[in-house]
């Protein structure tokens, strides 16, 4: 059976808020032990796409299945059964890490409530502080419980939403070497995120903007489905290159990194000639391995030219 | 859709963790207790609907014994105190001012126009700002110059003594035999702090949920719509029960209120009345975004039933659509099962025709609290 190679398979997902089309026919294949990035800009559907796949709004069209469940009409089951971690800490302040831990175990109705609880106490490091407020907890722990909650009743599917906005670049790491731990024993993870060496972890990854998907697959796939070449030059005076390649017609893209300038087009050989003809005195440009932000940066102002949405 | 609509198990949590979170609340916790007993106390006291010793000024330029016993049997029927005698410019600027609520102007002939049988008018201005303050002291002024006077005229002035009516009226207030303002506030009180209390709690604890953003939590949970609003709903049923006890004890033990009925009757109807302001509370809060449109939401409710009930102005003196409005609201007929429970003694034959209305507007506002409710997931 198909639900059986894929966790998430849903097709055609729109969902619409008044006249806003906020997802438009997202269609989207996840399959068992794989961790998959949902990538895009600060409102493009993500939250709400997420939202659809795991019953807790219903598409206004489109059709689809979570763990074998249709997400129209058995979004009871898919909720028993499906981890899913909000954007904002959605786990009440007031009350400790044990209480909130109790609190989810009651609701899913575990078996054996109280030693599942301290299982995970134990597993998150946190015996000292179970009896802490969670409001007193700091980012990074404060995610770490939320994962432990939404792992409480061993969830096939993991549904992330943006888990690590917001947490230290060490805690980040320790959480995306547990996502792999996870995914290792079968679980699979659906993980929105802004971070791009967090995408270059996934097994696969989508792009979403505006509503719409662009783009899917393995990080190669994407990048090379755009066909883009790139240069990069690196020296002095960098600010003027960046506003004299951005006039150039055969630069379809100039992008500042840091210390050096990237600049994208699909013609690699107008590309070459446009760079090298604006250089100034101390400055070099290589040719450069199109990154997955190049791609992403490309795609965003691409879809934003073609569906006429002012930046 | 196997999973069953209510499960006792899940409600439960939903009551435990909502308990928890109290505990925690100190503030919540203590206005709990603080807001029933101190309203009590506070208006139980405070409020009286015959006031007495008002300040009242005597314009006079008479001096005989007549006008002097005037005033004396002013000051002796205990509603006025004579602040003392003015001109009638002084006077005016009293009244402005607000140091008096009642002057009383003795003409200067006065006593010689009443020996001569003339009928002298004595000029009674009342600030008329405040209708109630000034009813009780107006209404008493027909007998103090009936009454008062009456040693004034003996021997050869018998003849202006008034002459008694030929029959009388004996008033008896039943139920009330003092006519005590507090028989009428202290009752009222507790339907009012239950409706208070009780709608707002339940609105804020659910709009809290939304506002810090664990009700999408809760609804990624495998909890029910009806599971969640039962189990927030089920700790505000149990503080209302509470709170009731406590202003009954108030009632009872303080104020010296009769219970002349039934305690079965008492409780069943206030489960109902509490049943129906939760469902208000429910309903406001699944249209309020955040805890202060919350607030503003439960104010706009709060306030018909606060002057529309019959708590605050007698019901049969409003027009006809006012008390439609108010034969709506839950408050008005439990104003009437308390008033009628505590002090007539009434029973279910006479107290069910004010319930059903309350049990019907519970039904209603149910079945919108839950559409309402339902509509918050998409």
């Amino acid at each position: 059976m198909d639900a059986c190679a894929h966790v998430i398979d849903v097709h055609g997902l729109t969902k619409r808020f008044g006249r806003r089309t906020v997802v438009d026919g997202v269609s989207l294949a996840v399959r068992r032990g794989e961790i998959y990035g949902f990538l895009g800009p600060n409102g493009s559907g993500k939250t709400t796409s997420i939202r659809l796949m795991c019953g807790l709004l219903t598409p206004d069209s489109g059709r689809g299945t979570c763990l074998g469940f249709d997400i129209m009409k058995e979004s009871a089951e898919i909720k028993r059964r499906v981890g899913y971690m909000t954007q904002k800490f959605s786990f009440w302040e007031d009350l400790t890490v044990r209480e909130n831990l109790d609190f989810t175990a009651r609701v899913f109705g575990l078996p054996r409530r109280r030693q599942a609880v301290e299982e995970a106490i134990e597993g998150l490091g946190l015996q000292t502080r179970a009896g802490q407020l969670a409001g007193s907890l700091s980012g990074g722990w404060k995610q770490r419980l939320a994962l432990a909650a939404c792992m409480l009743h061993k969830p096939e599917l993991l549904l992330l939403d943006e888990p690590t906005a917001g947490v230290d670049p060490a805690a980040r790491r320790d959480f995306w070497e547990e996502l792999h731990r996870l995914a290792a024993k079968g679980i699979s993870v659906l993980v929105s995120t802004h971070y791009m060496d967090e995408a270059e972890r996934c097994h696969k990854l989508a792009y979403i903007a505006y509503g719409k998907l662009l783009a899917s697959g393995t990080a190669r796939e994407i990048v090379e489905g755009q066909g883009l070449a790139t240069m990069a030059v690196q020296g002095s005076g960098l600010q003027e290159l960046h506003a004299r390649l951005l006039r150039d017609a055969r630069v379809e893209q100039a992008v500042m990194f840091g210390s050096s300038l990237h600049a994208s087009a699909r013609d690699a050989k107008a590309l070459g000639e446009a760079v090298r003809g604006a250089l100034s005195s101390g400055q070099t440009c290589t040719p450069a391995q199109t990154g997955l932000e190049d791609v992403f940066i490309f795609m965003m102002n691409a879809s934003r030219d073609s569906f006429g949405v002012r930046p | 859709m196997n999973g069953a609509l209510f499960s006792f198990r899940r409600f439960w949590a939903v009551v435990v963790k909502e308990f928890m979170q109290l505990r925690r609340d100190r503030m919540t916790f203590a206005m709990i207790v603080a807001i029933p007993l101190v309203q009590t106390m506070l208006f139980g006291y405070a409020i009286n609907n015959d006031p007495k010793h008002l300040p009242t000024a005597v314009v006079c330029s008479d001096g005989s014994p007549l006008a002097r016993s005037l005033e004396a049997s002013l000051i002796n029927s205990g509603y006025f105190d004579v602040a003392g005698r003015m001109s009638e410019a002084e006077a005016a600027r009293a009244f402005k001012e607000g140091r008096i609520l009642f002057s009383v102007s003795i003409p200067s002939d006065f006593g010689r126009r009443v020996l001569r049988g003339e009928r002298p008018e004595v000029l009674v201005e009342a600030d008329g700002t405040d209708p109630t303050a000034a009813s009780g002291a107006l209404a008493a002024l027909a007998g103090i110059a009936a009454r008062a006077q009456a040693r004034d005229f003996q021997g050869p002035l018998a003849h202006l003594a008034p002459r008694p009516a030929p029959y009388s009226f004996a008033v008896h207030r039943r139920y009330n035999p003092e006519g005590l303002t507090r028989y009428n506030i202290v009752p009222g009180l507790m339907g009012l702090i239950l409706t208070l209390m009780t709608v707002m709690m339940t609105a804020l604890a659910v709009t809290r949920e939304r506002e810090r953003g664990t009700m999408e939590n809760l609804l990624a949970s495998p909890l029910t719509p009806l599971e969640i609003m039962a189990g927030k709903i089920l700790p505000y049923v149990a503080i209302g029960h509470i709170q009731m006890g406590i202003v009954l004890a108030a009632a009872l033990f303080l104020f010296r209120i009769p219970f002349a009925g039934d305690p079965l009757v008492f409780y069943a109807s206030s489960a109902v009345f509490m049943a129906a302001n939760l469902t208000v509370g429910v309903t406001v809060s699944s249209i309020a975004r955040n805890q202060l449109q919350a607030l503003q939401m439960t104010i706009f409710y709060f306030l018909p039933n606060l002057m529309l009930s019959g708590f605050m102005f007698p019901f049969a003196g409003m027009p006809d659509w006012a008390q439609a409005i108010g034969c709506v609201l839950p408050l008005t007929h439990f104003n009437r099962i308390v008033r009628g429970v505590l002090l007539k003694g009434s029973g279910w034959p006479e107290l069910w025709p004010e319930l059903w209305p309350i049990a019907l507007f519970a039904g209603i506002v149910l079945v919108l609290a839950v559409a309402s409710f339902r509509r918050t997931l998409d």
